[in-house]
């Protein structure tokens, strides 16, 4: 089998010292190959989002390793995370994160700028990932004047942008209705499936959790269950 | 991110809370609009003082009069009665004593300074005192009469400067006496001729008559001090009139003696020459003396009301501290999002201090800007009306130097109020700006 994308050797995490510490990871043990698509699941409080900020680089484990295509992630500083960050994941948001009066375009070509590339390309790119998810006609309405499945569409354009190896799915279809989500979640599998990028959703939505090959649910900073080592 | 998407970021960033980043600008703007304005009258003034010394071409030329003893005359350290000297005479020449009373030059004297080293050659100032000069039959008018120093100038209204190489008698008039003579304009004086008239020490009065060769614009610091300017002849014919009477051994005194010296001196061989001239019991004073005393003030006046206007720019600065302390708290998502995707503290930190520095740039050009239009404006209305007197003064002036450190100097300080918040957006965890559990 090949280096998995993803592997987590027994990470730990906690937050405050002493009597205050908190222990949001206690051991976690597992890998994720590329093409996967993985949901983590948890309640609120589980350790779900804290998993997530450690697997994306966002946060360094108190312990244990992560490796990112069979590289120490704790090797990675400065420069060399930043562009780790920016080229290998995509992140989309339960909140969008949007820049409210920037048009469609410039939320959508932020990452390229963030990476240094010109500003012909970024445009070029930037359009491309919007008529691949059909907003080509709101590139240049501002954000704020989006509806919910619109922001998210933008939201997941932006993601794709910099054509990253990892999309981290922050509870995508959290504010959006029925319908709207569905569409949402129709997109992220596409990607998943078509252009083979691992997809890694977090969310406490089953239905959602239900779509994807893998699951592994947290509980209070352990990993209770992995649907692969059940179906093995 | 490259340099310059960030400063197109900054700057476009600026502008998301329109009225927050106005209000700041106005701020700053205040500051600048002050200092453009201080800075402009500093320059304008020093620049009039600067072409009025050039104007009158005396570089080279230093006023001598005997040192003072430290006793004599008021404001002395002695408390009693001023000793009589009877070497003392009148001064009538532009030193500073003028008015006063001052130790004459006596020929020997003379002689003593023509040695001094440096010094190219002595002239006695010869203070001529006429009782009124008349043209035609005319009104009869007091004036003043002062000579032209070999390289002075005249700044001219009409014809040209009397000739100091001519025997014939020439002088320039004053513009302001032009029409109280009956002079139709300053064209038509010219080859004109009038009559002065001076009173010896028998108290006979003597009238020379004199050509008018040009008409001289009034300025503070013009040769003859805003009177009549005379050529040699004409200066020897009218002092040769005044001193009849006077017993010889007193008709050389002077009270003052113009000296030259090389035009080429630099300030420290100036010095030297003025220490030389202390030695030997002299005083030497350049035009730019006298005038660099009042350089010295204005630049002080102009220091306070920088002082002003740095304090206005301090108080802005604080309103660029809230503003981005603001911002950055504004965009705690969009700048952990920024992180999340790759973007290092440093770029950040640079991204909400150069968002400082460009504000400070607005700030700093409109204030500069208008500063410029008010200052041109009031310069030239005031040049029209209050200081109709002074012609060639432009009370607020601009010198592109200057106008270009105010700039810098507001962006450097709205670049060091940046720094606060921007460091704050730099340290900012990206989890913690993303959680929203």
């Amino acid at each position: 089998m090949n280096t998995p994308i993803i592997r987590v050797t027994d990470v730990h995490k906690s937050y405050g010292r002493g009597p205050n510490r908190f222990d949001a990871l206690k051991g976690v043990t597992f890998d994720i190959n590329e093409g996967e698509s993985i949901a983590i699941i948890g309640k609120s409080g589980s350790g779900k989002s804290t998993l997530m900020h450690v697997l994306a680089l966002l946060d360094a484990p108190t312990s244990g390793t992560i490796e990112l295509e069979g590289v120490e992630t704790s090797t990675l500083h400065g420069k060399s995370l930043n562009l780790a960050r920016n080229k290998t994941f995509g992140f989309v948001f339960q909140q969008f994160f949007l820049t409210a009066n920037a048009t469609v375009l410039e939320n959508v070509m932020l990452p390229m700028k963030i990476a240094g590339i010109k500003r012909g390309e970024r445009k070029r790119r930037a359009l491309a990932a919007l008529e691949q998810l059909e907003m080509t006609d709101k590139a240049t309405n501002k954000a704020i004047n989006l509806s919910g499945g619109q922001k998210q569409r933008s939201v997941i354009a932006r993601a794709l942008v910099n054509n990253p190896r990892i999309i981290f799915a922050d509870e995508p279809t959290g504010n959006l209705d029925t319908a709207t989500g569905a569409v949402v979640e129709d997109i992220l599998f596409n990607l998943n499936r078509e252009h083979g990028i691992t997809l890694i959703v977090v969310t406490h939505d089953e239905e959602l959790a239900a779509r994807c090959d893998r699951r592994l649910y947290i509980r209070d900073g352990l990993l209770v269950n992995d649907t692969t080592e059940v179906a093995a | 991110m490259k340099t310059l998407d960030l400063i197109g970021s900054a700057a476009s960033n600026t502008f998301r809370s329109k009225t927050r980043t106005i209000l700041t600008i106005l701020a700053i703007f205040v500051g600048a609009f002050t200092l453009t304005i201080t800075n402009g009258l500093g320059t304008g003034i020093n620049q009039y003082i600067d072409d009025t010394v050039t104007s009158i071409g005396a570089e080279d030329v230093m006023s001598v009069s005997v040192t003072p003893e430290a006793e004599s005359g008021i404001g002395g350290t002695s408390s009693g009665p001023t000793e009589f000297d009877p070497d003392a005479v009148a001064s009538g020449g532009f030193g500073p004593g003028e008015g006063g009373t001052v130790v004459a030059l006596t020929p020997d004297d003379l002689d003593t300074i023509a040695d001094i080293d440096g010094v190219l050659s002595v002239e006695a100032t010869k203070s001529i005192t006429p009782d009124w000069i008349q043209y035609g039959d005319g009104t009869q008018y007091v004036t003043s009469v002062g000579g032209l120093v070999a390289g002075q100038s005249v700044q001219l209204a009409a014809g040209a400067e009397p000739d100091a190489t001519t025997d014939a008698l020439e002088l320039n008039l004053p513009v302001s006496y032009v029409e109280a003579l009956g002079f139709a304009d300053a064209d038509a004086t010219i080859g004109e001729t009038i009559t002065i008239a001076v009173t010896d020490a028998e108290r006979t009065q003597h009238f020379v008559d004199a050509t008018i060769v040009g008409v001289a614009e009034e300025s503070i610091a013009a040769p003859g001090a805003g009177g009549l300017v005379v050529n040699s002849a004409l200066t020897d014919t009218l002092y040769d009139a005044q001193t009849i009477g006077i017993p010889a051994d007193q008709q050389d005194l002077y009270a003052q003696a113009s000296i030259r010296f090389d035009p080429a001196a630099t300030d420290t061989e100036i010095t030297t020459l003025k220490d030389n001239l202390a030695d030997a019991g002299f005083t030497g004073t350049t035009v730019a003396d006298q005038l660099g005393t009042v350089k010295t003030i204005i630049d002080a006046i102009v220091l306070v009301l920088n002082a002003f206007a740095v304090i206005a720019l301090l108080a802005a600065s604080f309103g660029i501290v809230n503003t981005l302390f603001m911002s950055v708290q504004e965009r705690t998502r969009e700048i952990g999002l920024m992180k999340a995707m790759g973007m290092g503290s440093g770029k950040v930190f640079g991204l909400f201090s150069l968002e400082a520095v460009f504000i400070g740039f607005l700030g700093s050009a409109i204030g500069v800007g208008i500063g410029m239009i008010v200052g041109t404006t009031i310069s030239s209305v005031l040049s029209g009306a209050l200081l109709a007197d002074l012609p060639g003064l432009t009370i607020i002036a601009f010198d592109p130097l200057s106008i270009t450190i105010i700039i810098l100097v507001v962006m450097a300080i709205a670049f060091l109020a940046g720094t606060l918040p921007a460091a704050r957006a730099a340290k900012a965890d990206p989890v913690e700006s993303l959680r929203y559990e």
